[in-house]
Protein backbone atom coordinates (compact mmCIF):
# COMPACT_ATOMS: atom_id res chain seq x y z
CA UNK A 1 0.00 0.00 0.00
CA UNK A 2 2.76 2.42 0.97
CA UNK A 3 4.78 1.75 -2.19
CA UNK A 4 1.65 2.33 -4.25
CA UNK A 5 1.10 5.73 -2.61
CA UNK A 6 4.77 6.69 -3.08
CA UNK A 7 4.69 5.66 -6.76
CA UNK A 8 1.46 7.61 -7.30
CA UNK A 9 3.01 10.66 -5.61
CA UNK A 10 6.10 10.49 -7.82
CA UNK A 11 3.92 10.09 -10.90
CA UNK A 12 1.77 13.09 -9.97
CA UNK A 13 4.88 15.19 -9.33
CA UNK A 14 6.32 14.35 -12.76
CA UNK A 15 2.94 14.79 -14.44
CA UNK A 16 2.24 18.18 -12.85
CA UNK A 17 5.64 19.50 -13.95
CA UNK A 18 5.21 18.25 -17.50
CA UNK A 19 1.67 19.61 -17.59
CA UNK A 20 2.56 23.07 -16.31
CA UNK A 21 5.49 23.21 -18.74
CA UNK A 22 3.12 22.28 -21.54
CA UNK A 23 0.66 24.92 -20.33
CA UNK A 24 3.35 27.61 -20.42
CA UNK A 25 4.34 26.67 -23.94
CA UNK A 26 0.71 26.44 -25.06
CA UNK A 27 0.44 30.13 -24.21
CA UNK A 28 3.49 30.75 -26.39
CA UNK A 29 2.02 28.60 -29.17
CA UNK A 30 -1.28 30.42 -28.95
CA UNK A 31 0.33 33.85 -29.16
CA UNK A 32 2.49 32.70 -32.05
CA UNK A 33 -0.28 31.01 -34.06
CA UNK A 34 -2.89 33.70 -33.48
CA UNK A 35 -0.21 36.24 -34.38
CA UNK A 36 0.47 34.57 -37.70
CA UNK A 37 -3.27 34.23 -38.39
CA UNK A 38 -3.61 37.98 -37.86
CA UNK A 39 -0.56 38.69 -40.00
CA UNK A 40 1.75 39.68 -37.14
CA UNK A 41 4.76 37.98 -35.61
CA UNK A 42 3.72 37.19 -32.05
CA UNK A 43 6.48 37.08 -29.41
CA UNK A 44 9.94 37.36 -30.99
CA UNK A 45 12.13 39.29 -28.56
CA UNK A 46 12.91 36.89 -25.69
CA UNK A 47 15.11 34.10 -27.02
CA UNK A 48 15.00 32.56 -30.54
CA UNK A 49 11.40 32.73 -31.90
CA UNK A 50 10.40 34.13 -28.50
CA UNK A 51 10.86 30.66 -27.00
CA UNK A 52 11.98 32.00 -23.63
CA UNK A 53 8.88 34.20 -23.37
CA UNK A 54 6.91 31.74 -21.13
CA UNK A 55 9.82 31.60 -18.67
CA UNK A 56 10.07 35.39 -18.62
CA UNK A 57 6.29 35.58 -18.04
CA UNK A 58 6.52 33.08 -15.19
CA UNK A 59 9.31 35.04 -13.49
CA UNK A 60 7.28 38.21 -13.94
CA UNK A 61 4.19 36.66 -12.33
CA UNK A 62 6.20 35.47 -9.34
CA UNK A 63 8.07 38.74 -8.79
CA UNK A 64 5.11 41.09 -9.23
CA UNK A 65 3.52 42.67 -6.19
CA UNK A 66 0.50 40.68 -5.07
CA UNK A 67 -2.18 43.34 -4.70
CA UNK A 68 -5.27 42.65 -2.61
CA UNK A 69 -7.83 45.44 -2.96
CA UNK A 70 -9.20 46.65 0.42
CA UNK A 71 -12.87 45.95 -0.38
CA UNK A 72 -12.59 42.21 -1.14
CA UNK A 73 -13.83 39.39 1.09
CA UNK A 74 -10.39 38.04 1.83
CA UNK A 75 -10.83 34.31 2.74
CA UNK A 76 -12.77 33.52 -0.43
CA UNK A 77 -10.67 35.91 -2.53
CA UNK A 78 -7.63 33.75 -1.71
CA UNK A 79 -9.49 30.43 -1.83
CA UNK A 80 -10.97 30.94 -5.31
CA UNK A 81 -7.77 30.81 -7.45
CA UNK A 82 -6.42 27.93 -5.34
CA UNK A 83 -9.63 25.99 -5.91
CA UNK A 84 -9.49 26.62 -9.66
CA UNK A 85 -5.94 25.43 -10.14
CA UNK A 86 -6.15 22.48 -7.73
CA UNK A 87 -9.30 21.12 -9.38
CA UNK A 88 -7.83 21.62 -12.85
CA UNK A 89 -4.74 19.63 -11.86
CA UNK A 90 -6.80 16.95 -10.07
CA UNK A 91 -8.69 15.95 -13.17
CA UNK A 92 -5.50 15.05 -15.02
CA UNK A 93 -4.78 12.32 -12.42
CA UNK A 94 -7.39 9.89 -13.75
CA UNK A 95 -6.35 10.27 -17.39
CA UNK A 96 -4.33 7.35 -18.79
CA UNK A 97 -1.58 8.63 -21.08
CA UNK A 98 -0.61 5.24 -22.46
CA UNK A 99 -0.43 1.55 -21.67
CA UNK A 100 2.65 0.45 -19.77
CA UNK A 101 5.98 2.25 -19.46
CA UNK A 102 8.83 -0.27 -19.08
CA UNK A 103 11.68 1.11 -16.95
CA UNK A 104 14.42 -1.50 -16.95
CA UNK A 105 13.23 -4.54 -15.00
CA UNK A 106 9.86 -3.27 -13.84
CA UNK A 107 7.10 -1.34 -15.55
CA UNK A 108 4.40 1.05 -14.48
CA UNK A 109 1.04 2.17 -15.84
CA UNK A 110 1.10 5.60 -17.46
CA UNK A 111 -1.60 6.99 -15.18
CA UNK A 112 -1.54 8.33 -11.63
CA UNK A 113 -4.54 6.29 -10.54
CA UNK A 114 -3.57 3.10 -12.38
CA UNK A 115 -4.02 -0.04 -10.30
CA UNK A 116 -0.78 -1.63 -9.00
CA UNK A 117 -0.84 -4.24 -11.77
CA UNK A 118 -0.93 -1.34 -14.23
CA UNK A 119 -3.45 -2.79 -16.67
CA UNK A 120 -6.69 -1.61 -15.10
CA UNK A 121 -7.87 1.60 -13.50
CA UNK A 122 -10.79 2.90 -11.44
CA UNK A 123 -14.11 2.14 -13.04
CA UNK A 124 -15.51 5.66 -12.62
CA UNK A 125 -12.69 7.74 -14.12
CA UNK A 126 -15.06 9.53 -16.46
CA UNK A 127 -17.52 10.35 -13.66
CA UNK A 128 -14.66 11.77 -11.60
CA UNK A 129 -13.78 14.01 -14.54
CA UNK A 130 -17.38 15.21 -14.81
CA UNK A 131 -17.54 15.73 -11.04
CA UNK A 132 -14.38 17.81 -11.01
CA UNK A 133 -15.72 19.85 -13.93
CA UNK A 134 -18.96 20.48 -12.06
CA UNK A 135 -17.09 21.63 -8.94
CA UNK A 136 -14.71 23.84 -10.93
CA UNK A 137 -17.55 26.37 -11.23
CA UNK A 138 -16.93 27.40 -7.63
CA UNK A 139 -13.48 28.78 -8.36
CA UNK A 140 -14.88 31.28 -10.85
CA UNK A 141 -18.14 31.96 -8.99
CA UNK A 142 -16.41 32.70 -5.69
CA UNK A 143 -13.70 34.78 -7.38
CA UNK A 144 -16.30 37.11 -8.84
CA UNK A 145 -18.42 37.32 -5.72
CA UNK A 146 -15.57 37.88 -3.25
CA UNK A 147 -14.08 40.64 -5.40
CA UNK A 148 -17.00 42.92 -4.46
CA UNK A 149 -16.94 44.48 -7.89
CA UNK A 150 -19.86 44.69 -10.31
CA UNK A 151 -17.85 43.59 -13.35
CA UNK A 152 -16.44 40.62 -11.47
CA UNK A 153 -19.88 39.66 -10.14
CA UNK A 154 -21.47 39.88 -13.61
CA UNK A 155 -18.63 37.80 -15.03
CA UNK A 156 -18.97 35.10 -12.42
CA UNK A 157 -22.78 35.00 -12.69
CA UNK A 158 -22.41 34.53 -16.42
CA UNK A 159 -19.79 31.85 -15.86
CA UNK A 160 -21.92 29.90 -13.39
CA UNK A 161 -25.02 29.99 -15.59
CA UNK A 162 -23.02 29.09 -18.69
CA UNK A 163 -21.15 26.22 -17.07
CA UNK A 164 -24.29 24.71 -15.51
CA UNK A 165 -26.10 24.90 -18.86
CA UNK A 166 -23.39 23.33 -20.96
CA UNK A 167 -22.49 20.68 -18.39
CA UNK A 168 -25.71 18.85 -19.31
CA UNK A 169 -24.90 18.57 -23.00
CA UNK A 170 -21.29 17.73 -22.13
CA UNK A 171 -22.37 14.80 -19.98
CA UNK A 172 -25.00 13.57 -22.45
CA UNK A 173 -22.62 13.75 -25.41
CA UNK A 174 -20.29 11.26 -23.71
CA UNK A 175 -23.04 8.72 -22.95
CA UNK A 176 -23.11 7.63 -26.60
CA UNK A 177 -19.47 6.55 -26.36
CA UNK A 178 -20.14 4.82 -23.05
CA UNK A 179 -22.98 2.86 -24.65
CA UNK A 180 -20.68 1.66 -27.44
CA UNK A 181 -17.80 0.82 -25.09
CA UNK A 182 -19.87 -0.53 -22.21
CA UNK A 183 -17.58 0.82 -19.51
CA UNK A 184 -16.81 4.00 -17.58
CA UNK A 185 -13.12 3.20 -17.28
CA UNK A 186 -11.03 5.28 -19.68
CA UNK A 187 -8.63 2.39 -20.28
CA UNK A 188 -11.48 0.07 -21.23
CA UNK A 189 -12.88 2.68 -23.61
CA UNK A 190 -9.53 2.95 -25.39
CA UNK A 191 -9.21 -0.86 -25.54
CA UNK A 192 -12.75 -1.11 -26.91
CA UNK A 193 -11.75 1.13 -29.82
CA UNK A 194 -9.26 -1.54 -30.88
CA UNK A 195 -12.17 -3.91 -31.56
CA UNK A 196 -14.05 -3.79 -34.87
CA UNK A 197 -17.43 -2.06 -34.91
CA UNK A 198 -20.58 -4.04 -34.13
CA UNK A 199 -22.06 -3.01 -37.46
CA UNK A 200 -19.04 -4.02 -39.57
CA UNK A 201 -21.15 -6.41 -41.65
CA UNK A 202 -23.23 -3.56 -43.03
CA UNK A 203 -20.45 -1.56 -44.58
CA UNK A 204 -17.11 -2.38 -46.11
CA UNK A 205 -14.10 -0.96 -44.28
CA UNK A 206 -10.43 -1.58 -45.07
CA UNK A 207 -8.61 -3.54 -42.36
CA UNK A 208 -6.26 -0.66 -41.47
CA UNK A 209 -9.18 1.67 -40.86
CA UNK A 210 -9.10 2.87 -37.20
CA UNK A 211 -12.22 1.88 -35.22
CA UNK A 212 -12.39 5.19 -33.40
CA UNK A 213 -15.69 6.29 -31.88
CA UNK A 214 -15.56 9.59 -33.75
CA UNK A 215 -17.09 7.87 -36.79
CA UNK A 216 -20.24 6.37 -35.23
CA UNK A 217 -20.47 9.28 -32.75
CA UNK A 218 -19.81 12.24 -35.04
CA UNK A 219 -22.75 14.21 -33.62
CA UNK A 220 -21.72 13.31 -30.08
CA UNK A 221 -18.23 14.58 -30.82
CA UNK A 222 -19.58 17.86 -32.19
CA UNK A 223 -21.71 18.36 -29.06
CA UNK A 224 -18.78 17.46 -26.83
CA UNK A 225 -16.45 19.90 -28.57
CA UNK A 226 -18.89 22.82 -28.43
CA UNK A 227 -19.87 22.27 -24.80
CA UNK A 228 -16.27 21.70 -23.79
CA UNK A 229 -15.34 25.08 -25.28
CA UNK A 230 -18.14 26.62 -23.23
CA UNK A 231 -17.03 24.77 -20.09
CA UNK A 232 -13.48 26.07 -20.40
CA UNK A 233 -14.69 29.63 -21.09
CA UNK A 234 -12.81 29.90 -24.35
CA UNK A 235 -13.70 31.93 -27.43
CA UNK A 236 -16.42 31.90 -28.83
CA UNK A 237 -17.90 31.32 -25.35
CA UNK A 238 -15.61 33.55 -23.25
CA UNK A 239 -18.48 35.71 -22.00
CA UNK A 240 -17.30 35.51 -18.35
CA UNK A 241 -14.22 37.54 -19.22
CA UNK A 242 -15.50 39.50 -22.20
CA UNK A 243 -13.08 42.41 -22.05
CA UNK A 244 -15.16 44.73 -24.20
CA UNK A 245 -18.04 44.68 -21.70
CA UNK A 246 -16.71 43.48 -18.34
CA UNK A 247 -13.10 44.81 -18.13
CA UNK A 248 -11.71 41.31 -17.41
CA UNK A 249 -14.75 39.59 -15.89
CA UNK A 250 -14.29 37.46 -12.83
CA UNK A 251 -10.54 38.05 -12.53
CA UNK A 252 -10.61 41.84 -12.78
CA UNK A 253 -9.30 42.33 -9.23
CA UNK A 254 -6.63 39.65 -9.38
CA UNK A 255 -2.96 40.30 -10.01
CA UNK A 256 0.39 38.52 -9.95
CA UNK A 257 0.38 34.84 -8.97
CA UNK A 258 -3.35 34.70 -8.15
CA UNK A 259 -4.14 35.82 -11.70
CA UNK A 260 -1.58 33.34 -13.00
CA UNK A 261 -3.44 30.56 -11.17
CA UNK A 262 -6.66 31.30 -13.09
CA UNK A 263 -4.61 31.38 -16.25
CA UNK A 264 -2.99 28.03 -15.48
CA UNK A 265 -6.38 26.54 -14.57
CA UNK A 266 -7.89 27.64 -17.88
CA UNK A 267 -5.09 26.15 -19.97
CA UNK A 268 -4.91 22.98 -17.87
CA UNK A 269 -8.64 22.53 -18.46
CA UNK A 270 -7.98 22.86 -22.18
CA UNK A 271 -5.54 19.97 -21.86
CA UNK A 272 -8.06 17.87 -19.93
CA UNK A 273 -10.68 18.46 -22.60
CA UNK A 274 -8.19 17.55 -25.32
CA UNK A 275 -7.17 14.37 -23.43
CA UNK A 276 -10.79 13.25 -22.96
CA UNK A 277 -11.58 13.90 -26.64
CA UNK A 278 -8.50 11.89 -27.61
CA UNK A 279 -9.38 8.99 -25.31
CA UNK A 280 -13.08 8.79 -26.08
CA UNK A 281 -13.27 9.67 -29.75
CA UNK A 282 -9.81 9.23 -31.26
CA UNK A 283 -8.57 5.91 -29.92
CA UNK A 284 -6.32 7.28 -27.16
CA UNK A 285 -2.71 6.21 -27.53
CA UNK A 286 -3.31 3.72 -30.35
CA UNK A 287 -1.35 4.26 -33.55
CA UNK A 288 1.09 2.48 -35.83
CA UNK A 289 4.36 1.48 -34.15
CA UNK A 290 7.23 0.98 -36.63
CA UNK A 291 9.12 -2.28 -35.97
CA UNK A 292 12.56 -0.94 -36.90
CA UNK A 293 12.80 1.34 -33.85
CA UNK A 294 14.83 0.39 -30.74
CA UNK A 295 12.71 -1.18 -27.93
CA UNK A 296 12.65 1.95 -25.75
CA UNK A 297 11.47 4.14 -28.64
CA UNK A 298 8.80 1.54 -29.44
CA UNK A 299 7.62 1.69 -25.84
CA UNK A 300 7.41 5.47 -26.05
CA UNK A 301 5.51 5.51 -29.37
CA UNK A 302 2.00 5.29 -27.74
CA UNK A 303 2.91 8.30 -25.63
CA UNK A 304 3.97 10.11 -28.79
CA UNK A 305 0.66 9.35 -30.54
CA UNK A 306 -1.29 10.49 -27.50
CA UNK A 307 0.67 13.75 -27.26
CA UNK A 308 0.25 14.33 -31.01
CA UNK A 309 -3.54 13.91 -30.88
CA UNK A 310 -3.78 16.18 -27.83
CA UNK A 311 -1.65 18.77 -29.62
CA UNK A 312 -4.00 18.70 -32.62
CA UNK A 313 -6.90 19.53 -30.29
CA UNK A 314 -4.95 22.36 -28.68
CA UNK A 315 -4.25 23.69 -32.16
CA UNK A 316 -7.97 23.53 -33.00
CA UNK A 317 -8.67 25.54 -29.84
CA UNK A 318 -6.25 28.24 -31.00
CA UNK A 319 -7.57 28.06 -34.55
CA UNK A 320 -11.14 28.62 -33.34
CA UNK A 321 -9.95 31.52 -31.23
CA UNK A 322 -8.36 33.11 -34.29
CA UNK A 323 -11.48 32.54 -36.40
CA UNK A 324 -14.73 33.05 -34.50
CA UNK A 325 -16.17 36.16 -32.84
CA UNK A 326 -17.79 36.05 -29.42
CA UNK A 327 -21.46 35.02 -28.98
CA UNK A 328 -24.01 37.34 -27.46
CA UNK A 329 -25.15 36.11 -24.05
CA UNK A 330 -28.78 35.30 -24.98
CA UNK A 331 -27.52 33.52 -28.12
CA UNK A 332 -25.24 31.45 -25.94
CA UNK A 333 -28.06 30.36 -23.64
CA UNK A 334 -30.52 29.70 -26.48
CA UNK A 335 -27.92 27.66 -28.34
CA UNK A 336 -27.13 25.56 -25.28
CA UNK A 337 -30.68 24.82 -24.17
CA UNK A 338 -32.70 24.88 -27.38
CA UNK A 339 -30.27 23.31 -29.84
CA UNK A 340 -27.41 21.45 -28.17
CA UNK A 341 -29.38 19.71 -25.41
CA UNK A 342 -32.18 18.35 -27.67
CA UNK A 343 -29.54 17.24 -30.18
CA UNK A 344 -27.63 15.44 -27.43
CA UNK A 345 -30.79 13.66 -26.24
CA UNK A 346 -31.71 12.66 -29.80
CA UNK A 347 -28.19 11.34 -30.34
CA UNK A 348 -28.44 9.36 -27.11
CA UNK A 349 -31.82 7.82 -28.03
CA UNK A 350 -30.72 6.82 -31.53
CA UNK A 351 -27.40 5.41 -30.32
CA UNK A 352 -29.03 3.33 -27.59
CA UNK A 353 -31.65 2.02 -30.05
CA UNK A 354 -28.95 0.94 -32.51
CA UNK A 355 -26.86 -0.65 -29.74
CA UNK A 356 -29.93 -2.47 -28.42
CA UNK A 357 -30.88 -3.77 -31.88
CA UNK A 358 -27.36 -4.94 -32.74
CA UNK A 359 -26.63 -6.72 -29.46
CA UNK B 1 -5.86 0.64 8.77
CA UNK B 2 -5.62 3.35 6.15
CA UNK B 3 -9.37 3.05 5.65
CA UNK B 4 -9.96 3.61 9.34
CA UNK B 5 -7.70 6.69 9.51
CA UNK B 6 -9.32 8.20 6.41
CA UNK B 7 -12.77 7.41 7.79
CA UNK B 8 -12.10 9.29 11.02
CA UNK B 9 -10.51 12.25 9.22
CA UNK B 10 -13.43 12.71 6.85
CA UNK B 11 -16.07 11.97 9.47
CA UNK B 12 -14.53 14.75 11.55
CA UNK B 13 -14.44 17.08 8.53
CA UNK B 14 -18.08 16.25 7.83
CA UNK B 15 -19.21 17.07 11.38
CA UNK B 16 -17.05 20.20 11.51
CA UNK B 17 -18.62 21.36 8.22
CA UNK B 18 -22.12 20.71 9.54
CA UNK B 19 -21.45 22.67 12.75
CA UNK B 20 -19.82 25.48 10.80
CA UNK B 21 -22.88 25.61 8.53
CA UNK B 22 -25.00 26.56 11.54
CA UNK B 23 -22.43 28.82 13.19
CA UNK B 24 -21.63 31.04 10.18
CA UNK B 25 -23.62 34.22 9.81
CA UNK B 26 -23.05 34.77 6.10
CA UNK B 27 -25.13 32.65 3.66
CA UNK B 28 -22.16 32.06 1.31
CA UNK B 29 -20.04 30.64 4.13
CA UNK B 30 -22.91 28.40 5.21
CA UNK B 31 -23.39 27.16 1.64
CA UNK B 32 -19.67 26.45 1.31
CA UNK B 33 -19.74 24.48 4.59
CA UNK B 34 -22.59 22.42 3.16
CA UNK B 35 -20.42 21.66 0.12
CA UNK B 36 -17.67 20.45 2.48
CA UNK B 37 -20.24 18.15 4.14
CA UNK B 38 -21.32 16.77 0.75
CA UNK B 39 -17.71 16.24 -0.33
CA UNK B 40 -16.70 14.39 2.82
CA UNK B 41 -19.83 12.23 2.60
CA UNK B 42 -18.74 11.31 -0.92
CA UNK B 43 -15.35 10.26 0.45
CA UNK B 44 -17.09 8.10 3.06
CA UNK B 45 -19.09 6.38 0.29
CA UNK B 46 -15.83 5.87 -1.58
CA UNK B 47 -14.28 4.25 1.50
CA UNK B 48 -17.22 1.85 1.60
CA UNK B 49 -16.48 0.84 -1.99
CA UNK B 50 -19.53 2.59 -3.49
CA UNK B 51 -17.59 4.46 -6.18
CA UNK B 52 -20.59 5.25 -8.34
CA UNK B 53 -22.65 6.66 -5.47
CA UNK B 54 -19.66 8.78 -4.41
CA UNK B 55 -19.20 10.23 -7.90
CA UNK B 56 -22.92 10.92 -8.27
CA UNK B 57 -22.96 12.56 -4.84
CA UNK B 58 -20.24 14.96 -6.02
CA UNK B 59 -21.80 15.63 -9.43
CA UNK B 60 -25.40 16.12 -8.27
CA UNK B 61 -25.16 17.59 -4.78
CA UNK B 62 -21.82 19.40 -4.68
CA UNK B 63 -21.76 20.21 -8.39
CA UNK B 64 -25.34 21.00 -9.38
CA UNK B 65 -27.58 21.66 -6.38
CA UNK B 66 -25.07 23.71 -4.42
CA UNK B 67 -24.00 25.71 -7.49
CA UNK B 68 -27.63 26.82 -7.77
CA UNK B 69 -27.65 27.76 -4.06
CA UNK B 70 -24.49 29.84 -4.50
CA UNK B 71 -25.86 31.32 -7.69
CA UNK B 72 -29.05 32.46 -5.97
CA UNK B 73 -27.14 33.87 -2.98
CA UNK B 74 -24.87 35.80 -5.34
CA UNK B 75 -27.75 37.02 -7.48
CA UNK B 76 -29.80 38.25 -4.51
CA UNK B 77 -26.65 39.59 -2.85
CA UNK B 78 -27.85 38.24 0.51
CA UNK B 79 -26.16 40.00 3.39
CA UNK B 80 -24.90 38.99 6.81
CA UNK B 81 -27.55 37.62 9.15
CA UNK B 82 -27.63 38.38 12.84
CA UNK B 83 -27.69 35.60 15.40
CA UNK B 84 -30.33 36.52 17.94
CA UNK B 85 -29.10 33.97 20.52
CA UNK B 86 -32.34 34.38 22.46
CA UNK B 87 -34.08 31.16 21.53
CA UNK B 88 -34.65 28.99 24.58
CA UNK B 89 -36.22 26.22 22.49
CA UNK B 90 -32.75 25.27 21.28
CA UNK B 91 -31.53 24.78 24.84
CA UNK B 92 -34.52 23.02 26.36
CA UNK B 93 -35.75 20.94 23.42
CA UNK B 94 -32.88 20.78 20.93
CA UNK B 95 -30.06 19.51 23.11
CA UNK B 96 -32.07 16.80 24.93
CA UNK B 97 -33.53 15.48 21.67
CA UNK B 98 -30.05 15.49 20.09
CA UNK B 99 -28.74 13.44 23.01
CA UNK B 100 -31.72 11.08 22.75
CA UNK B 101 -31.21 10.62 19.02
CA UNK B 102 -27.47 9.97 19.41
CA UNK B 103 -28.19 7.45 22.19
CA UNK B 104 -30.79 5.70 20.04
CA UNK B 105 -28.39 5.38 17.08
CA UNK B 106 -25.58 4.03 19.28
CA UNK B 107 -27.96 1.62 21.00
CA UNK B 108 -29.37 0.23 17.76
CA UNK B 109 -25.85 -0.14 16.28
CA UNK B 110 -24.69 -2.03 19.37
CA UNK B 111 -27.81 -4.20 19.31
CA UNK B 112 -27.22 -5.33 15.74
CA UNK B 113 -23.47 -5.40 15.99
CA UNK B 114 -23.13 -8.95 14.67
CA UNK B 115 -24.92 -7.93 11.45
CA UNK B 116 -23.44 -4.50 10.78
CA UNK B 117 -19.97 -5.05 12.19
CA UNK B 118 -19.02 -7.92 9.92
CA UNK B 119 -19.86 -6.39 6.54
CA UNK B 120 -16.56 -6.20 4.67
CA UNK B 121 -15.72 -3.59 2.06
CA UNK B 122 -15.47 -6.20 -0.68
CA UNK B 123 -18.99 -7.49 -0.04
CA UNK B 124 -20.41 -3.97 -0.23
CA UNK B 125 -18.46 -2.98 -3.33
CA UNK B 126 -20.48 -5.46 -5.38
CA UNK B 127 -23.59 -3.52 -4.39
CA UNK B 128 -22.05 -0.12 -5.17
CA UNK B 129 -20.75 -0.77 -8.68
CA UNK B 130 -22.32 0.85 -11.73
CA UNK B 131 -23.64 -2.46 -13.06
CA UNK B 132 -25.23 -3.47 -9.76
CA UNK B 133 -26.98 -0.12 -9.35
CA UNK B 134 -28.17 -0.20 -12.96
CA UNK B 135 -29.62 -3.71 -12.46
CA UNK B 136 -31.48 -2.53 -9.38
CA UNK B 137 -32.70 0.77 -10.88
CA UNK B 138 -33.84 -0.64 -14.21
CA UNK B 139 -34.98 -4.03 -12.92
CA UNK B 140 -36.38 -4.31 -9.45
CA UNK B 141 -37.09 -0.61 -8.88
CA UNK B 142 -38.02 0.35 -12.45
CA UNK B 143 -41.50 1.64 -11.61
CA UNK B 144 -40.52 3.88 -8.63
CA UNK B 145 -37.58 5.17 -10.66
CA UNK B 146 -39.74 6.17 -13.63
CA UNK B 147 -42.46 7.61 -11.40
CA UNK B 148 -39.82 9.76 -9.68
CA UNK B 149 -38.70 11.13 -13.03
CA UNK B 150 -42.31 12.05 -13.85
CA UNK B 151 -42.54 13.76 -10.46
CA UNK B 152 -39.46 15.85 -11.27
CA UNK B 153 -40.97 16.71 -14.66
CA UNK B 154 -44.13 17.93 -12.91
CA UNK B 155 -41.99 20.10 -10.62
CA UNK B 156 -40.20 21.63 -13.61
CA UNK B 157 -43.51 22.33 -15.36
CA UNK B 158 -44.83 23.92 -12.18
CA UNK B 159 -41.81 26.22 -12.05
CA UNK B 160 -42.35 27.21 -15.69
CA UNK B 161 -46.04 27.94 -15.06
CA UNK B 162 -45.23 30.07 -12.02
CA UNK B 163 -42.55 31.98 -13.92
CA UNK B 164 -44.86 32.64 -16.87
CA UNK B 165 -47.83 33.79 -14.77
CA UNK B 166 -46.51 37.30 -14.22
CA UNK B 167 -46.17 38.03 -17.96
CA UNK B 168 -49.80 37.58 -19.10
Amino acid sequence: MLTYIVIAAIKSLVLIHILLGAVAYTVWLERKVVGRMQNRWGPTRVGPFGLLQPIADGVKFILKEDLTPPHVYKPLFILAPLLSVVLALTSIAVIPLGGQLPLGRWSTGLQVTAAPNGTSDINIALLILLGVTSIAVYGIALAGWSSNNKYSLLGSLRASAQMISYELSLGLSLVGVLLLAGSLSLRDIVTAQGRPYEFKHFLWLPHWFPHWYIFPQLIGFFIYLVSAYAETNRIPFDLPEAETELVAGYHTEYSAMKFAMFFMAEYTNMFTVACVATLLFFGGWSGPIPGFLPPLAQALMPLFWFALKVLVFIFVYIWVRGTLPRFRYDQLMAFGWKFLLPLAIANLVITSLIVAVLS
Amino acid sequence: MLHLILFFIFAAVCIAGAVNLLAQSHPINSALSLIVVMGSLAVLYLLLGAEFVAAIQIIIYAGAVMVLFIFVIMLLNAGVEEHSGKSYIAWFVGIPSLAALAGLVVYSLLLHEEQTGNASVSSISNVGSVQAIAHLLFGKFLLPFEVTSVLILIAIMGAVVLAKRGES
